[in-house]
């Protein structure tokens, strides 16, 4: 424990919207015509105990770019930075509960010193009703890297799924199906970090 | 209150962070999480985030008072807030996005679910944000926010607060909570606030500080904020650049 008194955290509510979800603020599409790597669309819902849409949630996402490093002076790698792209994302859930995001399919991260992480993304979902959020992550249901991915191993097989998106073509274009369940039959894993 | 949990799920330190589950919060019931966080060791993932990349935003957007673009000003206690935004070792964190929101003095939010009687201010948009400077620091000039009823159980009125939204360093630092105002005879009366264990919830109230009012201008509070962790050492830096 550290010298000074972390601040706990409260619930977002549900007036965030004309703040964090200003129009500058909500980034649905993290790429530009020119950034490097797989375009992906990204769709899902947020669902309750009930499995009814949680119509007033936020969602964000953080991720490495193509090439697989941070926009972020902590990952000094020397691999490229793509000067079109940041890897965050941020938007709320409509009346049915969905959000989605155009991005890139991102490239492989290190776990350590010996180890690589299987492409994926981090997710975080704020909404009335949870006093801090929860943080998951996407992984792409195609990738062969997810069978020795050193944080999917850490997670009880039957629950291994909850993290997995779905791969869909929908018009010639990849989607890939991510619903976060925050309670109940088919809970998503969610992380202590 | 009769209040239960279940398993006591909590993201963070299990002392001073709030259950998921709060049932005195009725909100909480369908959504908290019923099984446990699953603990990872911490990846290049975690420990970056986008706050560093974020940085678009003018001085007048911590003026809540007229940042409506109206021209003229907000109605209310002309209030500053401001404080410094550290880390666990009480060292500052710089050039982080701090976003905030609230209701106007009469309790009313500018959205189109807050439906209660209260009048709206056409003055008022009730958001701002800033960045903190090299010492951490972030200020806001608002006016004082009203309390306002929601529908918790009969008679539920939240305590004035200010919504406070950090991205800081990384993706663990990320911190969405509420500020409140010293003295309220509503926070012994508020499930949101009490979900935090005493004596953990007196982190969340700011302090009247006479030295930040300014004279026949506005009432002072100071507030700081501590993030979860150090900042983390660099990641595959490569010395030819040192
Ligand atoms: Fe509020």
């Amino acid at each position: 424990m550290g010298k000074a008194p972390v601040t706990p955290t409260q619930t977002v509510g549900p007036f965030f919207h004309p703040c964090l979800l200003r129009p500058d603020a909500v980034i649905t599409t993290l790429i530009k015509p020119e950034t490097e790597g797989t375009r992906i669309r990204i769709e899902g819902r947020v669902l309750d105990g009930d499995g009814l849409p949680v119509d007033d949630a936020m969602v964000e996402i953080w991720q490495a770019n193509h090439y697989g490093r941070y926009r972020h002076p902590l990952d000094q790698r020397p691999l490229p930075l793509d000067p079109t792209f940041i890897g965050f994302g941020r938007t709320g859930t409509d009346e049915e509960g969905r959000y989605w995001f155009e991005t890139i399919k991102p490239g492989v991260v290190p776990f350590d010193d010996q180890q690589d992480q299987a492409p994926h993304i981090l997710v975080m979902v704020f909404a009335r009703g949870l006093l801090n959020h929860v943080v998951t992550r996407i992984y792409f249901e195609d990738e062969p890297a997810n069978a020795s991915d050193p944080i999917l191993q850490r997670v009880p097989e039957e629950r291994r799924g909850t993290l997995i998106a779905r791969r869909e073509e929908v018009d010639g274009s990849v989607v890939y199906r991510f619903d976060i369940r925050l309670q109940g039959e088919g809970e998503t894993v969610f992380f202590d970090v | 209150m009769d209040t239960t949990t279940i398993g006591e799920i909590i993201r963070g330190d299990r002392e001073v962070f709030p259950p998921y589950l709060y049932s005195a919060y009725r909100a909480t019931i369908k959504r908290s999480p019923h099984l446990p966080l699953l603990e990872v060791p911490l990846t290049l993932t975690e420990l970056t985030g986008p706050g560093p990349a974020i940085s678009e935003i003018t001085p007048e957007d911590a003026d809540l008072t007229r940042n409506a673009g109206t021209g003229g000003e907000a109605i209310g206690q002309r209030i500053i807030v401001t404080g410094r935004v550290l880390d666990e070792n009480g060292d500052p964190v710089p050039n982080t996005l701090v976003e905030v929101w609230q209701a106007n003095a009469a309790g009313r939010y500018l959205h189109k679910r807050d439906t209660w009687p209260g009048p709206l201010d056409p003055n008022f948009l009730g958001i701002g944000r800033c960045l903190t400077n090299e010492e951490g620091v972030y200020r806001f000039l608002t006016i004082h926010p009203g309390a306002y009823p929601w529908k918790n159980d009969p008679n539920a009125w939240r305590p004035s607060h200010i919504h406070f939204s950090i991205l800081g360093p990384s993706s663990r630092t990320r911190l969405i909570t509420q500020m409140y105002f010293p003295g309220d005879p509503l926070h012994a009366l508020d499930p949101i606030m009490n979900a935090v264990p005493e004596p953990y919830r007196s982190r969340m109230i700011a302090t009247y500080d006479h030295s930040v009012t300014e004279p026949e201008w506005a009432l002072g509070y100071r507030w700081d904020i501590v993030l979860r962790g150090p900042n983390a050492t660099p990641f595959g830096e490569r010395k030819e650049n040192e």
